[in-house]
């Protein structure tokens, strides 16, 4: 009963049933710094990840020279 | 959660505007409020020639495609940096050479025009070579980098008769300056950050369109227009303080919706309101550099020049 989190290349596993947001405060990611994406679909802090399933985690914050 | 426009299945939450949209209502709400931000902040009309700095990277393809899409004539400007590449440079690999492949793929699958300037064809040495040449930024180029990037975006948009220049910057970045100059209380970056700054004395007019959009919305618009964009960071950046800043006002966000727009807006409107100028406060008059033309703060060449010396006496 786990779900697999990928975020650039790290692989995170949690329990299935959770929100996302729950699973990003599990292995200490904001959810304001990654877009999730399931089977090539966004999806919102308020979904229920299921058993089995795959999410990829879009960093989204860069740096640098202004 | 729901759509607020067609009560479809949301794939954006913008907790900050109480507001969360499905693909299609998103797609159309970005440009949107692009256009409202244009207006309201007098970057440019709907004639005038813009330069869009384009890196490879979500936010800046992105402000391409939006302003393409609202009907304006705007061309792309790519810097090749040398970043990750071979002392000599023109290596077909690395991240510069990554985020130029993602900039002129973008351009071409739409027709669009993009000139491209390489920093070591034109000076003789990439921004890792200067940094470690002119013995500046601490093991880090980014201060090169951003003094080369403001020269020759400058340089570019004069020489090509462009109106205005317009960079990627959302919020988190302009948040994330705000919070450090702020920390430190720079009265002189604190007087010239702003959504659009005015051309004069030979430099170009600046304009960041989208610096009331958080950085995960630039990356989603990105993610669902289908737009290829380098994902990797600058393998300067990881450490980075800009970064250190962004994940503190994210904590901050996590915990107080609306946080980091307020802190960028009121800063805005203090601004404004005269916070950290007197009305009757003339700005400095600038100089011109010798060498290169180009307006300058102090007498004599100016930044980019005297760097560019000093890295030549070291060859």
């Amino acid at each position: 009963m786990t779900v697999k989190l990928i975020l650039r290349g790290k692989e995170y596993e949690v329990r299935a049933g959770m929100t996302l947001l729950d699973a990003l405060k599990k292995i200490n990611v904001l959810s304001e710094a990654v877009l999730a994406v399931r089977e090539g679909e966004m999806i919102l802090d308020d979904e229920i990840l299921k058993d089995g399933e795959t999410i990829r985690l879009v960093a989204v914050i860069s740096g640098g020279a202004q | 959660m729901k759509c607020r426009a067609c009560g479809g299945k949301a794939v954006v939450n913008m907790r900050q505007h109480k507001l969360a949209l499905c693909k299609e209502h998103y797609l159309e709400w970005v440009p949107e409020q692009v256009a409202r931000f244009i207006k309201k902040y007098r970057m440019f009309g709907p004639d005038e020639k813009i330069l869009v700095a384009v890196s490879g990277g979500k936010d800046s393809l992105s402000l391409w495609d939006i302003l393409i899409r609202l009907g304006y004539n705007a061309d792309g400007l790519y810097l090749g940096l040398g970043i990750n590449e071979g002392p000599d440079g023109g290596a077909d690999s690395g991240y510069s050479a990554e985020s130029r492949r993602m900039v002129e793929q973008f351009a071409l699958g739409r027709g669009l025009k993009l000139h491209v300037v390489d920093i070591q064809q034109e000076y003789g040495h990439s921004i890792p070579a200067l940094s470690l040449m002119t013995h500046r930024g601490q093991n880090r180029p980014c201060s090169v980098c951003g003094v080369t990037k403001r020269h020759e975006m400058n340089r570019m948009a004069r020489e090509l008769g462009y109106d205005v220049l317009a960079t990627g910057h959302n919020l988190d970045d302009e948040a994330a300056v705000l919070f450090g100059n702020t920390l430190s209380w720079q009265k002189d970056f604190l007087l010239r950050q702003g959504p659009m700054l005015p051309g004069h004395d030979g430099l170009a007019r600046k304009v960041k369109p989208l610096c009331r959009f958080y950085e995960k919305e630039m990356a989603a618009y990105a993610l669902l227009r289908g737009i290829d964009y380098i994902y990797e960071e600058c393998p300067y950046s990881v450490g980075s303080t800009s970064i250190y800043y962004k994940e503190l006002l994210n904590q901050l966000e996590s915990e107080r919706p609306g946080a980091k727009l307020a802190f960028y807006l009121k800063y805005l409107e203090a601004r404004v309101s005269g916070l950290f100028i007197q009305p009757e406060e003339q700005p400095q008059a600038l100089h011109t550099c010798p060498v290169c033309g180009q307006p300058t703060q102090y007498e004599g060449k100016c930044s980019f020049c005297r760097m560019l010396e000093k890295a030549n006496s070291e060859t």
